[in-house]
């Protein structure tokens, strides 16, 4: 527990005594003066605002890009954070900068910093190869001037980073971040307390004596509600520093995924040994916010929107949820009860994921959306089959989102999958059930009837894709 | 290339070259400030929140702010009794209440809390409460039409072909009729940069503005009527802006007016920055248009009348929907020569926020009309639509419909021809029939569309500008002029003109923020004319000034004045005898021998004029041409589609700044491919904007870029008439996207079996309308197969 709080901001430390929590490190910094860092939409979506916070990464370390819009100021205490205006060694451009410029790829000006910073970070990627072209990693960023191509050329021609102070700064250890405690005291003499705890049983004893606080988990989708709808808590808890959350294990049974992990480290480290998650995270909104966000946050936030529930769902994900009296499982599927609400108690919290195995042998993700890459989806789907060895399903399962009040299976067309091969007949069979197994509403992302239409074709196209003459191959 | 004057020469050397942007340095290390980064760089800033009325139409009765005023950190609210002159800030009439007393749309300001921070302000907002009576309002273009509820009187523009007494009759004499109905969806700006202003109060009541405004002229006009003094007690600065596209034309005032009002009552800096959320919720956008047509052709598809009715949907306020609608009037023929055409359009008054200039300002809805008629036409006759497209181009001495001749119309026939070439058209249409015949979930389309866009301002005597150019007697320069940067690369262009007048180097040249003090009675930077007119005035005054150093280097080079040359920061002797004398010793000469080193420039564009009443006149100096190929790949399940491969000729005349003009045409065909594709504002029944920000109005992302992205400027293109040979960049290039449009119209096609007829495809075409015009296809197929049988 520090006492005097501070942030290093491109290696100067910046006191944070008496910021409130709600205040983004966005804000923060341009208070301060640093305005290199732009606000273009304040719910994480166009990455004006990207900045680096070192990470720890065993003995080393790792730059990770994210909003600084989403990040609470506070809830960097003792971290080390980079800025678009700690790059440049004096008058000589950082290499990122310097291709930016070369290929045009600033005309405003304004998203410029944004993807300066995910270039930054990408320059400095484990395992890069020059050259090669990775477009997630300024797939978060919005430009409205260029049209991408230059900034891709940007992307295109970095070099492999020489040994400058960042690359020396990775070879070099960053210790876990430490527990915090913070008060603020607001113009209206109110206090907001934050705290960050390192532990479950520090977490459990903070929700005990503060039962009104609000958990933040990666916070991409608290701090959008604190920005867009002014929401206020008198007490905010950080989970992104409990070690317990933020594990990964698998064993025979099954593979179990700590509720605190960021969802790109999932999709690094599990997108080929879950199919599905290899094809889930790259649709799942942006690299920026995967940065940060995780699979307890998108399940406890319980919109129907959600983007993992679906793939969950299908995998039969069972939940690890603990408090003070200690852990239950949960399978996922009675885990939403209504609109935006859960079966988790007062005082407990999603602690893991466990996806049992067997895997199932056929799995799909499917996103229908406006845009392809950072977007929220008018209806997702998470299709599971596991099969014997004649082809015939013996356990399926269908699971949407965006087509009722929660993420939900439709256990009568599964029920009706069971038993058979997945050919054309049993997509017609299914199709009888999944015409009418939702209703779902109409709103900006689509209407009812499009939605209602996708629950089927989303299954007709699976098929189709399975289908020897797969179109998808070509 | 040499341009020669009488007096001394000038050499081409920076215009023509690829530089980066001017200020591109200052972007990728976040040194380039825009107007919200001058907030923690001034004192004793108060912030300013808007205390908005959640009806799109309502009587305001009472706003109660006791509660608000009295949090800690609430200085005041203001309201319009603290507004000293006329508290109306409409640009083209009066006809906007900078506090309203009657709510015209969802979330509109009735009054604004100033407060020490950002967050305070927004939480005190929260707590005023306006008792509002909600009033009836108008959502759709339709319900205006049905209750006669108009912005403007009606717009008409008609040419009939010899001897034809009316639209009608052109219409009766033509072989085959069809009808069509577009509805066009609008577009959010989303510049990076939010709306945003900065006031004080100087020395002597001198009230300094900084806007992120492309018009600071008007900025400064309304904020002196607002706080009711003479334009002299106000100067405004457009530091940079961080995109604007048009939003920030008329848009930027009311902001710049609230900071004013709230400096002049509290005496402090008042900041006002809209986020994301306001600002989409507050600011107009694209119009949307509602567009009815009837088109008569002949069996080849050679279109003979068109008959169509534009309706735009204003807004709540005029703003410029009029010059907007009638630039929709101008551009509906496109490059096609309709031998009949009358259009008319009327501006529909809505409870929305009033929609404004973008990009194309209504050109693109005229176009996109056009276009729906000529695809129609030949998907009835089945013909292919490029076929049927060349068929009706204007060309050498063909007159539009509003009788101006088209200039350089052979460009169409040229570009038409070599894109084709270049992106292989004959070759991969034939591989798309092949693919789509070979698949039945999945089919290609591929379209190529041409643009051709009239250049200048429609009201004339906004076609002026003006630069101020000082040169210091150590050399170095400023450059002044009435244009803003907003990222087009306006001062970029500027700048090279500038270093080839005065033959120096472009480090020797700084160029400065625009501001009303250094040329007044500006225009906005709009129109892509930016460069056209300020370049001819940025010329004008540095030649004065090279001119005016000419006789002293004359007798120091030992020659005559026509001999005397200016490169590179070096002035010498055209014969290449003698020294090489430092262009700042020339000018540290000039300024002893009692020389002026300074000197402004002007430029009006000349023989511009319309007569509105005749429909008939000479609006354009002259026309910018490209076209685009766009293939697509459609998923007949979803409707999702992605972009395979665009190739773009774009004529943008001798390029000034090719990279600059290329980021212009890249990024407008982006841009032009959002609106037409996926991005979509979608209003609810009552009036409120659901699409109020990023996560739910999606721009177009890096994945919208086309998997291949060829783009060429068309070569030998010099206009002779615009300076150094160039041509405007900035809008014409939005519009290449509607090959886009018409490649996925293509694709929907192919999932009807081959049939013929229309394809009815919503704008923008977003999956889900693409999905539904699927199932029409298929449907449609379906019913012709049960009726051979």
């Amino acid at each position: 527990m520090s006492s005097e709080p501070t942030i290093l901001v491109d290696g100067r430390p910046i006191s944070l005594a008496s910021v409130d929590p709600h205040q983004p490190l966005l804000h923060f910094l341009r208070e301060r003066g640093l305005t290199g860092t732009k606000e273009g939409c304040a719910e994480g979506e166009c990455g004006a605002c990207a900045v680096v916070v070192v990470t720890p990464e065993g003995e080393s370390s790792r730059f990770v890009t994210v909003n600084s819009c989403l990040v609470p100021a506070v809830g960097l205490a003792g971290r080390e954070v980079i800025t678009v205006q700690g790059l440049a060694e004096g008058e000589a451009l950082h290499p990122v900068q310097a291709a930016m410029v070369e290929t045009g790829g600033s005309q405003c000006g304004y998203c410029t910093p944004g993807f300066v910073m995910s270039l930054f970070a990408e320059h400095y990627r484990e395992g890069r190869v020059p050259g090669e072209v990775w477009d997630e990693a300024i797939g978060g960023n919005l430009c409205r001037c260029t049209g991408y191509r230059p900034i891709k050329d940007a992307l295109a021609s970095l070099p492999a980073p020489g040994d400058d102070r960042h690359k020396r700064r990775l070879a070099q250890v960053t210790p876990a971040p430490a527990a915090v405690q913070h008060v603020a005291t607001l113009e209206d003499g109110s206090e907001v307390r934050f705290h960050r705890p390192t532990t479950l049983e520090a977490l459990f004893a903070i929700l005990a004596a503060e039962p009104e606080a609000k958990l933040v988990g990666g916070g991409t989708d608290v701090f959008v509600e604190v920005n867009q709808l002014d929401r206020r808590w008198p007490v905010l808890v950080s989970l992104d520093s409990i070690a317990e959350l933020r594990g990964i294990r698998e064993d025979d049974a099954a593979l179990t995924i700590g509720a605190g992990v960021p969802l790109s480290r999932i999709e690094d480290e599990l997108g080929e040994t879950v199919p599905m998650f290899g094809e889930l995270f790259p649709l799942f909104s942006s690299r920026l916010i995967r940065n940060r966000a995780t699979l307890g946050g998108n399940l406890v936030n319980a919109s129907p929107i959600g983007d993992s529930p679906p793939a969950l769902l299908a995998l039969d994900a069972v939940l690890v949820l603990a408090s003070a009296e200690g852990t239950r499982e949960l399978p996922l599927s009675e885990f939403f009860l209504d609109y935006r609400k859960t079966a988790l108690a007062a005082g407990e919290i999603v602690a893991a994921v466990k996806v049992p195995k067997p895997f199932p042998d056929v799995q799909r993700f499917y996103k229908v959306s406006k845009r392809i890459m950072d977007d929220i989806s008018t209806v997702a789907a998470g299709f599971a089959f596991w099969r014997d060895a004649d082809g015939v399903i013996t356990k399926a399962r269908l699971a949407y989102g965006g087509v009722a009040a929660t993420p939900a299976r439709a256990t009568a067309a599964e029920d009706v999958l069971e038993g058979h091969p997945f050919d054309a007949m049993a997509v017609v069979r299914a199709s009888t059930h999944l015409g009418t197994a939702f209703t779902p509403m109409t709103d900006h992302r689509g209407s009812a009837r499009y939605r209602e239409a996708m629950v089927t074709r989303l299954l007709e196209k699976l098929h189709a894709d399975l289908s020897p003459r797969s179109e998808a191959a070509e | 290339m040499t341009d020669s004057t009488q007096r001394s020469t000038e050499r081409r050397k920076h215009v023509g070259r690829a530089i980066s942007h001017e200020s591109a340095r200052g972007h990728v290390t976040g040194e380039a400030l825009y107007t919200d980064d001058l907030v923690p760089r001034t004192k004793d800033v108060l912030h300013a929140w808007p205390v908005s009325v959640p009806h799109a139409h309502a009587r305001v009765r009472r706003v109660d702010f006791e509660k608000a005023a009295q949090r800690p950190g609430v200085v005041t609210v203001l309201t319009a009794e603290d507004v000293p002159g006329v508290g109306n800030v409409g640009a083209a009439r009066q006809d906007e209440p900078l506090f309203p007393e009657i709510v015209e749309y969802h979330g509109q300001a009735v009054a604004w809390v100033l407060a020490e921070s950002e967050a305070i302000a927004r939480r005190a907002a929260l707590e005023v409460v306006v008792d509002a009576e909600p009033l009836d309002p108008i959502v759709t273009i339709e319900q205006a039409i049905e209750r006669d509820a108009f912005l403007a009187h009606e717009l008409k523009i008609e040419r009939l072909q010899d001897g034809r007494d009316d639209i009608e009759a052109a219409l009766a004499a033509c072989p085959h009729r069809s009808r069509g109905e577009v509805q066009i969806g609008g577009q959010e700006h989303f510049y990076l940069e939010a709306q945003a202003a900065l006031v004080y109060v100087d020395e002597g009541d001198q009230v300094m503005v900084h806007a992120s405004t492309q018009h600071p002229t008007e900025t400064q006009l309304i904020v002196a009527r607002v706080l009711g003094v003479p334009s002299h007690a106000v100067t405004c600065q457009s530091l940079r802006m961080g995109g604007a596209f048009g939003g920030k034309e008329v848009q930027a005032n009311t902001w710049a007016c609230v900071a004013a009002v709230g400096a002049v009552k509290t005496g402090r800096p008042v900041r006002v920055r809209l986020d994301r959320q306001r600002d989409m919720a507050l600011t107009g956008k694209r119009h949307p248009f509602l567009g009815r047509y009837e088109v008569g052709y002949d069996d080849e598809g050679r279109i003979l009348a068109l008959n169509a009715e534009l309706f735009s949907d204003g807004g709540w306020s005029l703003d410029l929907s009029q010059p907007v609608l009638a630039r929709a009037l101008f551009h509906i023929d496109n490059c096609y020569d309709f031998p009949s055409l009358r259009v008319t359009g009327r501006v529909c008054k809505t409870n929305k926020t009033s929609q404004t200039a973008f990009r194309g300002f209504g050109g693109p809805q005229g176009m996109v009309v056009g276009e729906d008629a000529l695809e129609r036409v030949a998907r009835v006759l089945g013909l292919p639509p490029h076929e049927v497209r060349r068929k009706n181009f204007y060309t050498e001495g063909s007159e539009t419909h509003y009788g101006q001749e088209v200039k350089d119309a052979d460009r169409i026939e040229r570009i038409w021809t070599t894109l084709g070439e270049s992106a292989d058209l004959e070759r991969r249409l034939a591989e798309v029939e092949a693919f789509n015949e070979a698949h039945d979930h999945t089919k290609r389309g591929i379209a190529i569309t041409p643009v051709k866009f009239g250049i200048s301002f429609t009201t004339a005597f906004f076609n002026q500008a003006g630069a101020l150019v000082l040169l210091y007697a150590d050399g170095s320069v400023q450059v002044s002029h009435g244009g803003t940067e907003m990222g087009q690369g306006l001062h970029t262009k500027m700048l090279q003109v500038a270093a080839d007048a005065l033959g120096v180097d472009l480090e020797t040249i700084r160029m400065m923020p625009t501001r009303t003090d250094k040329v007044p009675n500006t225009s906005a930077t709009a129109a892509s004319s930016g460069s056209d007119l300020n370049g001819q005035a940025v010329r004008d005054a540095c030649t004065a000034i090279r001119d005016r150093l000419a006789p002293v280097a004359a007798e120091a080079l030992e020659c005559d004045l026509e001999d005397v040359v200016f490169e590179g920061g070096e002035v010498y002797r055209a014969d290449g005898k003698g020294e090489r004398i430092a262009f700042g010793q020339i000018a540290k000469a000039a300024y002893l021998a009692r020389v002026p080193l300074f000197a402004t420039g002007y430029y009006r564009t000349p023989n511009i004029h319309f007569d509105e009443e005749a429909g008939r006149g000479h609006p354009f100096h002259y026309y910018a041409y490209g076209a685009a190929v766009t293939e697509v790949e459609v998923d007949g399940f979803t409707g999702q589609y992605t972009f395979r491969r665009t190739d773009i000729l774009h004529d943008v005349g001798d390029s000034m700044s090719p990279k600059v003009d290329l980021g212009q045409v890249e990024g407008g065909f982006l841009q032009g491919l959002g609106w037409l594709t996926r991005e979509e504002l979608v209003w609810t029944g009552d009036g409120r904007l659901a699409t109020r920000g990023a996560s739910t109005y999606k721009l177009p992302s890096l994945g919208e870029l086309p998997e291949e992205f060829h783009v060429d400027l068309l070569p030998k293109a010099a206009d002779p008439t615009v300076i150094h040979g160039s041509k405007a960049v900035g809008e014409p290039p939005f519009m290449l996207a509607m090959s886009a449009r018409e490649a996925l119209r293509a694709a929907v096609a192919a999932f009807g079996e081959g049939g013929r007829g229309a394809v009815e495809l919503g704008c923008p075409a977003t999956p889900e309308a693409v999905y539904w015009a699927i199932e029409a296809r298929r449907e449609a197929a379906n019913e012709a197969l049960a009726a051979e049988e």
